[in-house]
C-alpha cells in the first residue's frame, strides 16, 4: 500500500507538490512512483533559474528497470534543486516525500495547485 | 521467478557478499541417450564433447549452419551413453525441434524433461557452506563444472557446481514436486549465513558483471560465438564435423565484420540495450546489446555489437543529449572468486 500524505497535492504522472505558503512549492515523486520504478540509480534535474510550464518535462528519473520523464505539476521557476540526489539517488526509494525532494519552484500562479489531485483523489487513482 | 524480491541492487550485493537463492526452474532439461549420444552431441554443438567424462560438465553454443547461435547450453555427461542438457527457457520449443531433427540420423533418444525438473541455484561465497550443511556429499571434491548425484535436505539432486553469477555456487536439479521443501531448507540454512532470495534482475546484472553472454543479447542467430568473443567454445579442430563449422571456419579466415565488446562509462546513467553506438566520426557503428548499472562498481556497464574496425577506435553513446565515452573492458568487471 503506497504512502499518500494528506498535506500534499498530486499530479496524475505521480509527482507531488507541497505548497509552502510563500508563493513557492516543493516537488518530488510519490511513494507509488519510486516503488514502481524499483532501485533508483540516477536523477537528472533542471538548472536553477529554469522556467517550467505545467506538464513540461523537467528531468529524468532512472532505475535499473527503466528511465522515466519527470513532469512539472504546475508552472514556475526553479529556485532550488536537491543536489544530494546526484550522489544518492537511492534516497528516493526510502524518503520520496522528505530527504529526496527534487525541486523548489517559485510558482507562476499559486492558484494553479488547486487543479491537482488531493490525497483522496490520488489514492483513488492508484486503485 | 520475479524480477526482484526486495531490491535488484541489494539482491546483487548479497550474492557477491554472502549468497543468493535463485529459482531458475524455467530452464529446460533434455535427456540424450543411446549408443551414439556422444557422437551426436559432438555434431550438434561447437565445443568438444569428447573431453567430457562422467561427472563433468561442458558449456557450449549450439549453432545454425550459418554459424549464428541457436542457443547456449550445458552438457552433463552422466554415463557412457547418457547425457543431460540444460537449455534456455525461451528456446525450449525451438531447441527441442532442432535437436530432434538433427538426431534422426543418429542412434540416440531425445527426451523432454522440462516439466520433470525444478532448478534452484545457490550462488555466492558462502554457497558451498550452505549446501554442504544440507548434504552428506563431499562438495569439496566437486570442482567447478563438475557434478555429483546426492541428497540435499532429503531431496535427491543432481548437484552441479555451476552458475551464472561469476561466484562459486551450485545448481540443484531435482524433481519438481520437491522444490518447495528444498527451497525452504536452503533458506533456513542460508538465512543465518546472509543468503537472500534473488530474482531475475540480479541474475542479469550479476551475469553481465561477470561477462557471461545472454542468449538474445551477446549471442543471437545473427551473432556467432566467434563474434561474441566465445572462440574458446568453438573447437574447429576437434576432429569431427559439426553444425556451423564451415561458416565459422570462413568467419575465422576472413575476419569477422563485427565483434561484441564490453564497456563501462564512469557514469551512473544506464546505457540500455538497443542504444546506437557511435564511432569517433559520430557515425553509428553498432548497438548496445546489454546494459545495466554495476551495483559493485556503481557505474554503467554493458556490452555492444560494433564493427570490428570501429572497435579499435574511440566509441561513444548519446544518452538523452549527453555524450558518454565507452571504456572497453575485458570482463569480468569485478574480481571473481570461483573455485577451479
Amino acid at each position: 500500500m503506497s504512502n499518500v500524505p494528506a498535506n500534499l497535492r498530486y499530479a496524475k504522472s505521480h509527482e507531488w507538490l507541497k505548497i509552502e505558503g510563500d508563493g513557492t512549492a516543493t516537488v518530488g515523486i510519490t511513494d507509488y512512483a519510486q516503488s514502481s520504478l524499483g532501485d533508483i540509480t540516477y536523477v537528472q534535474l533542471p538548472k536553477v533559474g529554469a522556467t517550467l510550464k505545467a506538464g513540461e518535462t523537467f528531468g529524468v528519473v532512472e532505475s535499473v528497470k527503466a528511465a522515466s520523464d519527470l513532469y512539472a505539476p504546475v508552472a514556475g521557476t526553479v529556485i532550488a534543486i536537491n543536489a544530494s540526489l546526484d550522489s544518492a539517488p537511492e534516497s528516493l526509494n526510502t524518503a520520496p516525500y522528505d530527504a529526496a525532494w527534487m525541486l523548489k519552484l517559485q510558482l507562476a500562479n499559486p492558484a494553479d495547485a488547486a487543479a491537482l489531485l488531493d490525497a483522496e483523489a490520488y489514492t483513488k487513482l492508484l486503485g | 521467478m520475479p524480477v526482484q524480491y526486495r531490491s535488484i541492487l541489494e539482491e546483487h550485493k548479497a550474492v557477491r557478499r554472502a549468497a543468493g537463492l535463485f529459482d531458475v526452474s524455467h530452464m529446460g532439461e533434455v535427456d540424450v541417450r543411446g549408443p551414439e549420444a556422444g557422437k551426436f552431441l559432438n555434431h550438434l554443438v561447437t565445443n568438444d564433447v569428447t573431453k567430457l567424462f562422467p561427472g563433468r560438465i561442458l558449456y557450449s553454443p549450439m549453432c545454425f549452419p550459418t554459424g549464428g547461435v541457436l542457443d547456449d547450453l550445458l552438457v552433463y555427461m552422466k554415463g557412457e551413453n547418457d547425457y543431460f542438457l540444460c537449455i534456455n527457457a525461451g528456446n525450449i520449443a525451438k531447441d527441442l525441434a532442432w535437436i530432434r531433427e538433427q538426431a534422426a540420423k543418429f542412434a540416440v533418444t531425445i527426451t523432454d524433461r522440462c516439466a520433470d525438473y525444478a532448478l534452484l541455484a545457490v550462488q555466492g561465497p558462502r554457497a558451498a557452506e550452505i549446501v554442504q550443511s544440507l548434504t552428506g556429499a563431499k562438495l569439496g571434491l566437486v570442482k567447478y563444472y563438475h557434478f555429483v548425484e546426492g541428497t540435499v535436505a532429503g531431496v535427491h539432486c543432481l548437484i552441479s557446481r555451476t552458475g551464472y553469477t561469476g561466484e562459486d555456487g551450485f545448481e540443484l536439479y531435482h524433481a519438481a514436486g520437491d522444490a518447495v521443501a528444498l527451497a525452504e531448507a536452503v533458506i533456513a540454512a542460508g538465512a543465518p549465513r546472509g543468503l537472500e532470495l534473488a530474482g531475475l534482475g540480479a541474475r542479469d546484472s550479476l551475469r553481465l558483471e561477470a561477462g557471461y553472454p545472454l542468449y538474445g543479447h551477446e549471442i543471437t542467430q545473427d551473432i556467432s560465438p566467434l563474434t561474441a568473443g566465445l572462440g574458446w567454445t568453438v573447437k574447429l579442430d576437434k576432429g569431427a564435423d559439426f553444425i556451423g563449422r564451415d561458416a565459422l571456419v570462413a568467419e575465422k579466415q576472413n575476419g569477422a565484420t563485427h565483434k561484441v565488446v564490453f564497456f563501462k562509462t564512469g557514469d551512473r546513467r544506464i546505457v540500455r540495450a538497443e542504444t546506437p553506438v557511435l564511432g569517433d566520426d559520430g557515425a553509428v557503428v553498432g548497438r548496445v546489446v546489454s546494459g545495466t548499472l554495476s551495483p559493485i562498481l556503481n557505474e554503467a556497464i554493458g556490452s555492444a555489437w560494433v564493427t570490428t574496425a570501429a572497435a579499435a577506435r574511440p566509441l561513444a553513446v548519446d544518452i538523452r543529449g549527453t555524450k558518454l565515452n565507452l571504456h572497453l573492458v575485458k570482463p569480468p568487471f569485478v574480481e571473481l572468486k570461483k573455485t577451479s
